[in-house]
């Protein structure tokens, strides 16, 4: 309870600041932590609840932005071009996860891997040029509509994933994810459900990537889908603390604010850091900073 | 004409698929962990050797009897600060946590490349790079060559010791059952460390070769990364000749591709044919595990 008191004064007081302050710098940063808020709980919803490692990501932040992209710049609504990368997104988790569920074990990470390293190539040979806003868009062209569309995009992510925790299909998805033969034996279809998983975080991956590409300027195509995206996601996740709800937004407030610091002063070298915090994390503290945080309130409460 | 020429080509890249591959698939067959840093660790053995050669001249056919046993000494140290906790997990949660460490190892040993090499790419220049063999019309880049003869002589020996060497039988027994294994008194926690290590060893023999042949720079980790991972799935678990075969295979599928796709799609010729393995024959995968 407190969790979502604290989650709608965040969304509340994130919705009142472009009204407060008109300061770009601080929009662009809210957009850069809702992207990566959206991103980062996509991918916990298949990593964290589903414990499926999904290792190409960026294939269907990659895709969502492509489809939304061309047809938004083509003239169609935005809200349809939005809709049309998340719906492409999800056939194409669909299409790797219906072969690659029916197997354990590795099949999937290296699935993906091998699919986003496959479009960042495909596309990188098709589409040469960087992508640029028309010109008829840019003179209109305003960071306030972002920074709200991103806000949204960041509080359906997070809501999506607490409403399906607790609900029928979200507790057979943790079932799975715990012992998929006692789920099976139970009556919980396990194919079903990681699938389901799967279309809902690529769907939600896809919108992410539509909102990147309603959001910046000019990028070249091939780098949405780029590896980084993947490594954004995976490492918010498990810093936050991969399988709850909270962790991801704690991950993304953390990581891309640390990341404007330390990029200012070691350029690079910022990578190394969060690569070894994320080795750390993943051996020695699998719930991230919200486990770290219940473990030192355990620790003064204990010393009361 | 054309087409043989390139066969030619694919035939000798190849066998350093092959090479890259049996070391992953040795850490996998033997540890049950996937390391997707395997490309990166091939990277930095091509560095080492490109080190040797800029700063002492050293002949980087013979530096790769230096950078093995660093490598193999880095395998040492990564199993010991990473791996070792890896591997007290049950087999699926060995799997996850290799996989997500690997990822994480990528990207500390890319970024450390970077800053040490920059990211342009380089390649070890001899005097006698350009050499060619002309047999029947077809040029045979002598370099290329050699490299081809050296990554089999490397799986033999290691097909040797793997066969006769005491510890290399108790790899194997680890490989196959790891519980009885342990009954029978083989050190199973040892065994992991050494079959670590020389999947290190192999990645960094395999990394001085492409540095020779080829060229290297920061971030062909995941490219070569891939290529492993597309050799086990080829060829299967268990045989080191069989992922020396499935490399070759996989270098002349390539070849062939460039003929008629054109060079650009040489890259995604070899991912496709994984998804298409992946799935219609799975079981060709991972030794049918699952």
């Amino acid at each position: 309870m407190r969790l979502l008191t604290a989650g709608i004064l965040l969304a509340a007081g994130c919705a009142a600041l472009p009204m407060i302050s008109a300061r770009n710098d601080l929009l662009n940063l809210g957009v850069q932590i809702f992207l990566a808020v959206a991103l980062a709980q996509s991918w916990n919803l298949l990593g964290g609840y589903a414990g499926q490692i999904n290792l190409g990501h960026a294939a269907f932040f990659g895709l969502g932005a492509l489809v939304t992209r061309a047809l938004w710049v083509g003239g169609a609504p935005l809200l349809l071009s939005l809709a049309s990368g998340a719906l492409v997104a999800a056939a194409c988790g669909c299409l790797i996860g219906m072969p690659a569920f029916r197997l354990r074990g590795a099949y999937f990470a290296i699935g993906t891997l091998a699919f986003s390293e496959i479009l960042r190539i495909t596309t990188g040979n098709l589409m040469p040029e960087i992508s640029t806003i028309p010109a008829r868009a840019l003179a209109v062209y305003s960071i306030v509509p972002r920074y709200y569309l991103t806000l949204v995009l960041a509080v359906v992510s997070v809501t999506v994933v607490a409403l399906l925790v607790h609900s029928r299909v979200g507790l057979g998805i943790q079932a799975v994810r715990e012992d998929e033969a006692a789920a099976e034996a139970t009556g919980v279809g396990a194919f079903r459900h990681k699938l389901l998983a799967l279309a809902l975080s690529t769907a939600m991956a896809g919108l992410t990537g539509g909102a990147f590409a309603y959001y910046h300027v000019s990028y070249y195509p091939q780098h949405t889908f780029s590896p980084a995206w993947t490594f954004d996601a995976v490492l918010i996740s498990f810093i936050g603390g991969v399988g709850t709800v909270h962790g991801p937004v704690l991950g993304a407030l953390f990581y891309v604010i640390l990341k404007e610091v330390l990029a200012l002063q070691l350029v690079e070298l910022h990578l190394l850091i969060f690569g070894a915090l994320f080795i750390l994390v993943v051996l020695f503290l699998p719930g991230g900073l919200v486990e770290a945080w219940s473990r030192a309130r355990g620790l003064i409460a204990h010393r009361d | 004409m054309i087409l043989t020429q390139q066969l030619i080509l694919g035939l000798l890249v190849g066998g350093l698929y092959g090479l890259a591959a049996a070391g992953l698939s040795l850490t996998f067959g033997v540890l049950r962990v996937l390391n997707v840093a395997h490309g990166e660790l091939l990277m930095l053995g091509g560095y080492g050797t490109f080190w040797l050669f800029t700063l002492w001249q050293i002949d980087p056919f013979v530096s790769l009897f230096g950078v093995g046993p660093a490598m193999f000494a880095l395998g040492l140290i990564l199993y010991w600060a990473l791996f070792q906790f890896v591997v007290k997990a049950h087999e699926e949660a060995r799997i996850k946590n290799s996989l997500l460490i690997g990822f994480g190892l990528t990207l500390v040993l890319h970024t450390l490349a970077i800053r040490f090499w920059t990211a342009d790419e380089r390649a070890v220049t001899t005097a006698y790079a350009g050499a060619v063999l002309w047999l029947g019309g077809y040029a045979i880049p002598l370099v290329r060559l050699s490299s081809l003869v050296l990554a089999f002589a490397v799986l033999t020996a290691l097909h040797l010791f793997l066969a006769r060497a005491r510890w290399g039988r108790a790899i194997r027994a680890t490989a196959e059952d790891w519980e009885a294994a342990a009954l029978m008194g083989i050190p199973v926690g040892k065994t992991y460390l050494l079959a670590f290590a020389l999947g290190t060893a192999l990645a960094g023999i395999a990394g001085g070769l492409v540095s020779i042949s080829y060229s290297i720079s920061p971030s062909i980790g995941m490219e070569w990364t891939l290529k492993a991972l597309i050799v086990v799935v080829l060829a299967g678990l268990g045989s080191l000749f069989g992922s020396f075969a499935g490399g070759i295979l996989l270098g002349l599928a390539e070849a062939t591709s460039v003929v008629f796709l054109g060079g650009p799609y040489r890259e995604v010729v070899g991912l496709i044919l994984f998804l298409i393995v992946l799935i219609v024959r799975p079981q060709g995968l991972f030794g049918g595990r699952g």
